[in-house]
């Protein structure tokens, strides 16, 4: 069969002045580019002149989905945009339509999802550590950060029935609350966390080899970084001590003791580092979150407010009001009044942004995303350019470019 | 603490802003296409160092049709300034923001994938999330959420 596919991208250049260049394409289908990015380079020998780098691989229309969706059953969308740390997600999407909504949520849901923003967190930066390591050949340490991250999979498993898109948090509440001795399982995994983690310092931090792959590697100086709109552990391993945890606390944050760790000159060692340490940080919030559960952290978990929490199921079959608040929220969604809104938390990747638009209703006029990965993409070529070809796959890997949340 | 460089803004901007309010903590600013450039010349020198994001709205009936919608960040202030303007369906065009901000360049790129906004002087405006050779902008609201456009036919 004579079937032609076209070119999907148009590179934006197909020569360079050294006429001992070559061009060559890296990915999609390539293995260190996690599957959806694409990086034309430009080589001599085997130095990086020029990369020009695609994404859009794992694009699926989710704005556009959104647009005839109930408010409520976005939640199972936004879950996919950082699939790593999804209940991150979930709560900065939920906390937007809250302030549209003027919901103020409950203690125990804030420190809830404060403790579970921090425990998704821990395993975000865990799979992105694991991955750059193993990339890199540190097979074993992918198989101990893999196996502690397992643990956190499961445990979040036992509270929300799923490993990996959870579909857990609800506007004006979460789906339900703590099943019995989950607290006591977490402080076990956290113990082991810093056995595991303690490993991976053993093994790679004074290590000849991923010294020399890391050091002075993907350099990226605070001026450029903020210019080409980095946030997160990237613009931090520069040194800036930025995060919107500190910045402009949310949840339950400004009640929390921690410390922003930054790099000193941006590298993809620093890169590592600032995710080692922020992971300790997180650890710790968690266990300060445990304690806030028990002071303060009593009490219902779902706001009582009908435009978006559900009644119980018991109610929903004995009491005609119920039923037709559970009717209603099911078929129109929650209504959200006229207005719009830009709310932000500090994901795992830096700043995760929701504008929405409403015109009133159960459905949302516009939802847009600011994706911190799909910003860090644009400035990708900055890190690639200068280094050698073998770079390129240390420094993606440090970048944590997740295509979900990239490609929306 | 924001509150301080909300007023001076709003103060400096005055006679380039048509209207200037508070929106869930965020100051939005709504101004004519041809203030853009000196607007975020006059946000960027207040210290508004984060270009958060660019996107539009599409309000078909309306005229100007589209809503251009850009979101910033103050690494000093810590607050947040939205700019919005409007611009119509015959000449989807407004100023680029990427001799400012080197974040602008991808997505202006995917704004006008979605959009089909023009950022004048931007040189870059390939398909970023799309594939060379989409027809139409899927965001605008007359683009059929089912129609579909496959690069390699599907097998029979």
């Amino acid at each position: 069969m004579d079937l032609k596919i076209p070119n999907p991208v148009r590179p934006a250049f197909d020569k360079v002045d050294n006429p001992d260049a070559i061009i060559v394409n890296i990915g999609p289908s390539h293995p260190a580019t996690h599957g959806t990015v694409q990086i034309i380079a430009a080589l001599d020998g085997e130095k990086v002149l020029r990369t020009d780098v695609h994404c859009g691989y794992l694009h699926r229309g989710f704005e556009k989905e959104c647009e005839s969706h109930t408010w409520h059953n976005l939640i199972p969308y936004v879950d996919r945009l950082n699939y790593c740390s999804a209940l991150i997600n979930d709560f900065a999407y939920c906390e937007a339509v809250e302030k549209l909504m003027g919901v103020e949520i409950t203690p125990r849901c804030k420190y809830l999802r404060t403790l579970l923003s921090e425990y998704s967190r821990l395993a975000d930066h865990m799979t992105c550590i694991a991955a750059a390591l193993m990339e890199l050949g540190a097979m074993t340490a992918f198989l101990y950060l893999v196996t502690i991250r397992d643990y956190v999979y499961e445990h979040l498993a036992d509270l929300t029935g799923a490993r990996v898109t959870y579909s857990y948090g609800r506007i004006g509440g979460l789906a339900r609350d703590l099943p019995d001795g989950w607290l006591r399982r977490l402080e076990e995994i956290l113990v082991q966390y810093d056995e595991w983690v303690g490993r991976i310092h053993a093994l790679v931090d004074r290590n000849r080899i991923f010294i020399d792959r890391m050091r002075d590697v993907g350099v990226i100086s605070t001026a450029d970084a903020i210019n080409w709109g980095y946030t997160g552990p990237i613009l931090r391993s520069t040194g800036a001590p930025r995060d919107l945890r500190k910045d402009t606390p949310y949840l339950a944050y400004a009640e929390l003791d921690f410390e922003v760790p930054v790099g000193i000159k941006g590298d993809n060692y620093d890169r590592y580092f600032v995710r080692m340490r922020e992971m300790d940080e997180s650890v710790h919030m968690i266990r300060q979150c445990v304690d806030l559960l028990d002071e303060k952290g009593q009490g219902p978990i779902n706001v009582d407010d009908r435009r978006c929490t559900f009644p119980e199921k018991e109610l929903v079959y004995t009491e005609i009001e119920s039923l037709i608040t559970h009717f209603k929220l099911v078929m129109d969604g929650p209504n959200v009044p006229a207005g719009e809104v830009y709310s932000a938390h500090e994901a795992a990747n830096g700043e995760l942004g929701f504008y929405l638009v409403s015109t009133g209703g159960g459905v949302p006029y516009k939802v847009h995303v600011r994706a911190p990965s799909f910003v860090h993409i644009g400035g990708t070529h900055l890190m690639l350019d200068g280094y050698q070809l073998a770079d390129i796959v240390p420094t993606f890997g440090s970048i944590n470019m997740i295509g979900g949340e990239c490609d929306r | 603490m924001g509150a301080d460089v909300f007023d001076l803004i709003r103060e400096r901007l005055a006679p380039r802003v048509r209207e200037a309010g508070l929106s869930h903590g965020i100051l939005a600013l709504q101004i004519a296409p041809a203030e853009l450039l000196p607007v975020v010349q006059e946000l960027k020198a207040q210290g508004f160092d984060l270009f958060l994001d660019v996107t539009a709205v599409d309000w078909p009936g309306q005229d100007p049709r589209f809503e251009v919608v850009w979101h910033f960040y103050s690494t000093t202030h810590k607050v947040r300034v939205r700019v919005k303007t409007r611009v119509a369906e015959q000449d989807p065009a407004v100023d680029t923001l990427v001799p400012l901000y080197g974040a602008a360049r991808i997505m202006e790129r995917e704004c006008h994938d979605m959009y089909g906004i023009v950022f004048r002087g931007n040189a870059d405006l390939r398909p970023i999330l799309l594939y060379e050779g989409f027809v139409g902008h899927p965001l605008r609201k007359d683009y059929p959420k089912q129609q579909e456009q496959p690069l390699v036919p599907y097998r029979k």
